[in-house]
C-alpha cells in the first residue's frame, strides 16, 4: 500500500489518427513537491496535461488522483477533485477584469444558484463577500493587487500569468497544473514568477510544471521527468537527469563524435 | 455667504437626491398611459406592446448578451406562452383558467422548450448555433400551423379567438372600469400590470449579471474550455441560461394573448425573433437598461412612422408614394447600418461591451 503520492499515473497512452502523442507514460507526484515536465517541442508536455485535466479521454491506462481514479472524467468535475491548470497560450476571460476573473475561479467552491441570486438571499450575499474577499486576497498574494479592475487582457504579459495562476489558486487546488509560466517572461519576471512558485508550494499546494526554462526548472524542481515522442525517457533528481545522456541525445540530436 | 452654485451642488450631493429623480420617474410613469389616452387609446396599447417587447428583450438578453449564445428562434417561446395561455383559457377547450395559474405553467413550459432547443447544441457556437434555433423557431410555428390535425390542438392558420382577458379579485382587464373619476380603460390596466412585470424582470435580469450564475456566463462566453477548466459545469450553465431567457419569452406570451384575445402563428414568425434581436443588440447588448431603450425605440419609432409618413406624402405629393411599411423597413435598415457603424457597441452599452469595442490589445 502506498497512497503517499498524490497523483499516480499509470501506462497512459494517447493516440491522435495515426500520431502516438503520449506512449505508456507512468509517473507519480507526491504531495508537496514541485515536479517539472520537460522535453522538446512536441514531445507530449501538453497533451499529458489534457489528458489529466479532461480535455483529451486517453485511449489506455490510468491515472489516480488521491486514489480516485478520473480518467473520463469532464474537466469541471476535474477540477471540483482539485486540480486547476493554467494554460501554455493564456486563456484568461479577456474581456473580464482581473478581479473578475479570479472570481469566476472561486465558482467551484461556491453554490449560490439562480434562485438565491434573484432573490438575493441573505446567503448568497454572504457568499458575494466572501468570494470579493478572497479574490482579492488572491490578487495580491500574486502581486497584482494594483491591476484588480484592469480588463485581463490589458494587462502586461507576465501579469497575465500572474492573474492565470491566481485564477488556479481561487479554486482551492491540491495540485496545480502549469503549463509554461515562464514563457516570454525576462529574468527578473522569471526570479519573481520562481519566488510565487515556491511560495505557493510552501502553503501546501504541489506543483507540476511544464517548462522550457532549463534554469529555472533545475533551480525550482525537486525531481523532473523528460519526455520526448511522447515517451518518458528519463526521470529523477534535476542534477542527475541533466547529465543522462538519453537526454542530452533528445535535446541535441545525438552525442558528438 | 452661500453662492447658488454651491446651493444647487448642495442639493445635487443631498442624500435625498437620486430618490427625487426615482420619484419622479415613478410618478411620470404613473400618469403616463392617462396622457397617452388623451391622445388616442392605440397609443397605450403600442406602449402595451412596447413593454411586452422589453421583456423579449431581456429575456433574449440572457441567452444572448451574457451567455453569448446567438439565438434566433427567439420568438417560439413568446409563441409557447401565448399558446399556452390561449388553450386554456379560452373557448376553444372550454377550459378557463385563472392567468395566475397559467402564466407559472406557461413559463415553466417555455423552459422546458428553452432546455429542448439547449440540450441538441451544446456543442455549436456562432454561425452554426444561429441556424439551428432559427430552424427551431420555425419548427414551432410550422407545428402551430399544422396542429389542427388529425387531433384540433392549436386551430391551425385560423388562430385561438375569444381568450379570456386576465381577472383580478372581479376586476376584468378588458372592461373599462371608473376610479376616482379617471377612466381605466383595459388597455391602462394592462399597462400597470406589464410595467409591474417590467420592473421585476428588470431586477431578475440585474440580479443574474452581477451573480455567480451571471460571471459564470461570461466566462463561458469569453473561453468555454478556460469556464470548464475553472470548474463551471458549462452544459448544466448553458441550459440555464436557454430556460430563464425561455422564461421570460413564455410570460410575456401569456400577457400577450390576454391583451389580444386573439393570437395566430402569424404573430410568431422569424422576422419577429430579428425583430427583437434588434432591440438587443442596438440597444446594447448586455445591458439592462440598454436593452429596454432598445425595445422601446424599435417600438415607436415605426408607429410614429406611421403615423407620419403617409400625412407627410399627401401634403408634400397629394398622393402616397410609398408606403409607411416599406419606408419603415428602409429606415431600419438605414439605422443598423448606421448603429454598426458608429455605435457597434449599442445605444446604451455595458461597461463591458464598451471597452472591448473601444480599448486596444496590448500584448
Amino acid at each position: 500500500m502506498q497512497t503517499a503520492h498524490l497523483l499516480e499515473i499509470r501506462h497512459i497512452d494517447k493516440r491522435f489518427g495515426g500520431l502516438t502523442a503520449l506512449a505508456d507514460v507512468s509517473l507519480s507526484i507526491d504531495r508537496g513537491e514541485i515536479y517539472g515536465l520537460i522535453g522538446p517541442n512536441g514531445a507530449g508536455k501538453t497533451t499529458l496535461f489534457n489528458v489529466l485535466t479532461g480535455l483529451y479521454v486517453p485511449d489506455g491506462g490510468e491515472f489516480e488522483f488521491e486514489g480516485a481514479s478520473l480518467v473520463g472524467l469532464k474537466p469541471y468535475r476535474v477540477a471540483e477533485s482539485g486540480i486547476a491548470r493554467t494554460f501554455q497560450n493564456i486563456r484568461l476571460f479577456g474581456n473580464m477584469t482581473a478581479m473578475e476573473n479570479v472570481m469566476v475561479g472561486r465558482h467551484v467552491r461556491t453554490r449560490a444558484g439562480a434562485i438565491g441570486a434573484i432573490l438575493r438571499t441573505r446567503r448568497t450575499r454572504d457568499e458575494e463577500t466572501a468570494i470579493r474577499g478572497r479574490s482579492r486576497e488572491l490578487l495580491a498574494y500574486v502581486g497584482i493587487a494594483q491591476q484588480a479592475g484592469m480588463l485581463s487582457r490589458n494587462l502586461s504579459y507576465g501579469d497575465q500569468r500572474r492573474l492565470e495562476i491566481a485564477r488556479a489558486l481561487a479554486t482551492e487546488p491540491k495540485l496545480l497544473a502549469l503549463d509554461e509560466p515562464a514563457a516570454g517572461m525576462n529574468a527578473t519576471e522569471t526570479a519573481q514568477l520562481r519566488g510565487l512558485l515556491e511560495k505557493i508550494r510552501d502553503d501546501g499546494v504541489t506543483i507540476l510544471l511544464i517548462e522550457h526554462d532549463v534554469k529555472l526548472v533545475m533551480g525550482l524542481c525537486d525531481r523532473v521527468a523528460v519526455l520526448d515522442y511522447g515517451r518518458k525517457i528519463a526521470e529523477g533528481e534535476p542534477a542527475r537527469v541533466q547529465r543522462d545522456p538519453e537526454v542530452i541525445r533528445a535535446y541535441l540530436g545525438g552525442a558528438l563524435p | 455667504m452661500a453662492s447658488w452654485t454651491e446651493r444647487l451642488e448642495q442639493l445635487r450631493s443631498h442624500r435625498a437626491a437620486p430618490w427625487i429623480g426615482i420619484a419622479l420617474i415613478v410618478v411620470s410613469l404613473i400618469v403616463l398611459p392617462f396622457a397617452l389616452a388623451s391622445v388616442g387609446t392605440a397609443w397605450v396599447r403600442i406602449t402595451n406592446l412596447a413593454i411586452l417587447f422589453a421583456l423579449l428583450s431581456l429575456g433574449l438578453n440572457i441567452v444572448v448578451g451574457f451567455a453569448g449564445l446567438l439565438d434566433l428562434g427567439y420568438i417560439a417561446f413568446y409563441a409557447v406562452g401565448a399558446y399556452c395561455y390561449a388553450l386554456l383559457a379560452s373557448p376553444h377547450f372550454g377550459l378557463h383558467l385563472p392567468f395566475w395559474v397559467i402564466l407559472p405553467i406557461g413559463a415553466a413550459l417555455a423552459c422546458v422548450f428553452g432546455v429542448l432547443l439547449g440540450a441538441p447544441t451544446l456543442k455549436l457556437r456562432g454561425d452554426y448555433l444561429a441556424i439551428v434555433t432559427l430552424g427551431f423557431g420555425e419548427i414551432v410555428r410550422v407545428f402551430l400551423n399544422n396542429l389542427s390535425q388529425p387531433v384540433n390542438i392549436t386551430n391551425g392558420p385560423q388562430g385561438v379567438t375569444l381568450i379570456d382577458p386576465f381577472r383580478i379579485a372581479g376586476v376584468d382587464f378588458s372592461r373599462t372600469d371608473s376610479l376616482l373619476g379617471l377612466a381605466f380603460s383595459g388597455p391602462i390596466k394592462y399597462y400597470y400590470l406589464l410595467l409591474l412585470v417590467l420592473v421585476l424582470a428588470i431586477v431578475v435580469n440585474l440580479r443574474l449579471q452581477n451573480s455567480r450564475l451571471g460571471r459564470a456566463w461570461v466566462a463561458i462566453r469569453e473561453d468555454e474550455v478556460a469556464a470548464q477548466a475553472m470548474g463551471i459545469n458549462t452544459r448544466n450553465v448553458k441550459l440555464l441560461a436557454f430556460a430563464m431567457g425561455a422564461s421570460f419569452g413564455g410570460v410575456a406570451g401569456g400577457i400577450f394573448a390576454a391583451t389580444q384575445g386573439f393570437i395566430s402563428p402569424e404573430s410568431f414568425v422569424f422576422v419577429e425573433s430579428i425583430m427583437v434581436l434588434s432591440m438587443v443588440v442596438l440597444g446594447g447588448m448586455g445591458n439592462v437598461w440598454g436593452v429596454v431603450l432598445g425595445a422601446i425605440l424599435l417600438s415607436f419609432v415605426p408607429e410614429i412612422l406611421r403615423y407620419t409618413v403617409e400625412p407627410a406624402q399627401k401634403a408634400l405629393f397629394g398622393r402616397l408614394l410609398i408606403e409607411p411599411e416599406v419606408i419603415r423597413m428602409l429606415l431600419f435598415g438605414l439605422a443598423l447600418v448606421l448603429m454598426m457603424l458608429y455605435r457597434p457597441a449599442g445605444l446604451w452599452p455595458s461597461q463591458r461591451r464598451k471597452r472591448e469595442f473601444s480599448e486596444t490589445d496590448h500584448g
